[in-house]
């Protein structure tokens, strides 16, 4: 892959002094910069939007019947809806359907997989105490094997209405006897465990102060109308 | 020009007499860990191919201007800020494929086919040829990680670009989509490309002779 005739041009470079190795570089640096500054500003939104987008249709996959959420605050005790100071964002979201009754919470949450870290997105009826729907928001797990916790759908059915009490724990295919537990996929267990430690961690999590939460909405156990 | 060739030869040895992957054995990290589906593998073939393509430009553009003795530093910055921009392009425009990259496409800055093309080719040569080098490199390239990817998908996967080719009979080899399956499809097409080359060879100095 060698051009003999070309190693001349070269040359005429030889003697660059210092000034110029160090023009030369900031050169190219500073017009690196501007483009990726560039680039950023461009994608950014774009980015952002994607997130959020994939964000809002997970939330109403997990949660049937969503038809409007809002995310909530915690202000160092309890969940709120009311964002301002002192408040910081929870990874709680109140769903509601077309009637503006509360119909569950979605929570995000994540855990390290097989490669790297899954990020899922669970949604939680505290009525039944149970989880009613589960989806992958990012996960880098094996195409074929891993990512069958998004792509296979026995593995979902898990998920359709799991108890949360006492724990939620994972095992093998074809053992599930109770309601708490998950059935790993064959060949995937790293990846299954992961979830199932996934959703157990968030329940830890945001179970209580999502019933309190749901208490303080709904202390007579009626349906709340939308604020 | 610079090189003997017409146009057409500096596109065409990318593909295959040059082949990145089937002859100079480079970039072997993406060759190996994104093929194992072929929509994985075409992204990847396109994302390297918008790098080398526009690294080459600038490269070549500028060859007289950079000093030989940060020229690597030079092109590493250069190269970086492609591959920056088609992660961030890729996230806004194709968020599903860049999910399924992962890591991947930061890693196309080590990738040293990209690198090993500016300073093989593009610092020494013309904007044009320079250009062409770098189409028929990255076209190469994303050829031979197709070819893996299609023989990895159907045998692990039983499925083609996602769409299943083989019906529920078939047991997919699930050591295909691994690590390993990687080694073997490279392993194997490696051999029947070498093995194709060598009877070309054999063939045109017998014709040479006679």
């Amino acid at each position: 892959m060698s051009e003999p005739s070309n190693i001349p041009l070269r040359s005429d470079t030889q003697e660059a002094g210092p000034m110029r190795l160090v023009a030369t570089l900031g050169l190219a640096g500073f017009f690196a910069g501007l483009l990726l500054v560039t680039g950023f500003v461009y994608t950014l939104p774009m980015i952002e939007a994607n997130k959020a987008e994939s964000l809002r249709v997970a939330v109403y996959q997990v949660l049937e019947g969503c038809a409007g959420f809002d995310q909530l605050g915690w202000d160092g005790q309890k969940l709120t809806t009311q964002l301002g100071t002192g408040v910081e964002l929870a990874p709680v979201y109140l769903g509601r359907d077309a009637s503006g009754r509360v119909i569950g919470f979605a929570v995000t949450t994540e855990e390290p997989g097989f490669q790297d870290i899954i990020r899922a997105i669970y949604g939680y009826d505290p009525t039944t105490d149970q989880i009613i729907g589960m989806e992958i928001l990012e996960s880098k797990e094996t195409p074929g094997l891993g990512d069958k916790i998004f792509k296979d759908d026995a593995f979902r059915a898990n998920f359709t209405a799991l108890a949360v009490q006492p724990a939620i724990v994972s095992v093998k295919k074809g053992e599930k006897a109770r309601p708490n537990e998950v059935e790993a996929i064959t060949g995937a267990t790293i990846s299954s465990k992961a979830v199932t430690r996934l959703l157990q961690k968030g329940m830890e999590a945001w179970r209580q102060p999502i019933l309190d939460f749901q208490a303080q909405l709904d202390p007579q156990g009626e349906n709340t109308k939308s604020q | 020009m610079n090189t003997p060739d017409g146009h057409w030869d500096v596109f065409v040895k990318g593909l295959w007499k040059e082949n990145p992957v089937f002859v100079a054995v480079l970039g072997m990290c993406p060759t190996l860990a994104v093929t194992n589906t072929a929509i994985n593998s075409l992204a990847m073939g396109a994302a390297t191919l918008f790098v080398l393509f526009f690294s080459s430009l600038l490269v070549s553009l500028l060859r007289k201007v950079i000093a030989k003795q940060v020229r690597i530093t030079t092109y590493i910055v250069i190269i970086a800020t492609f591959v920056s921009l088609v992660d961030m392009l890729l996230a806004a425009l194709v968020p599903d494929i860049h999910k399924e990259l992962g890591a991947f496409i930061a890693l196309i800055v080590v990738n040293c086919v990209i690198l090993g093309r500016q300073e093989a080719f593009a610092a020494s040569n013309r904007v044009g040829p320079a250009l062409l080098d770098a189409a028929g490199m990255g076209v190469g390239f994303s050829m031979a990680l197709l070819m893996i990817g299609v023989v990895r998908e159907l045998l692990g996967n039983g499925s083609l670009f996602d769409i299943p080719v083989f019906g529920s009979s078939f047991e997919p080899w699930i050591v295909m989509i691994l690590p390993p399956g990687g080694f073997f499809t490279l392993g194997f097409l490696l051999l029947i490309f070498n093995t194709v080359a060598r009877r070309r060879a054999t063939r045109s100095s017998i014709v040479t002779k006679a």
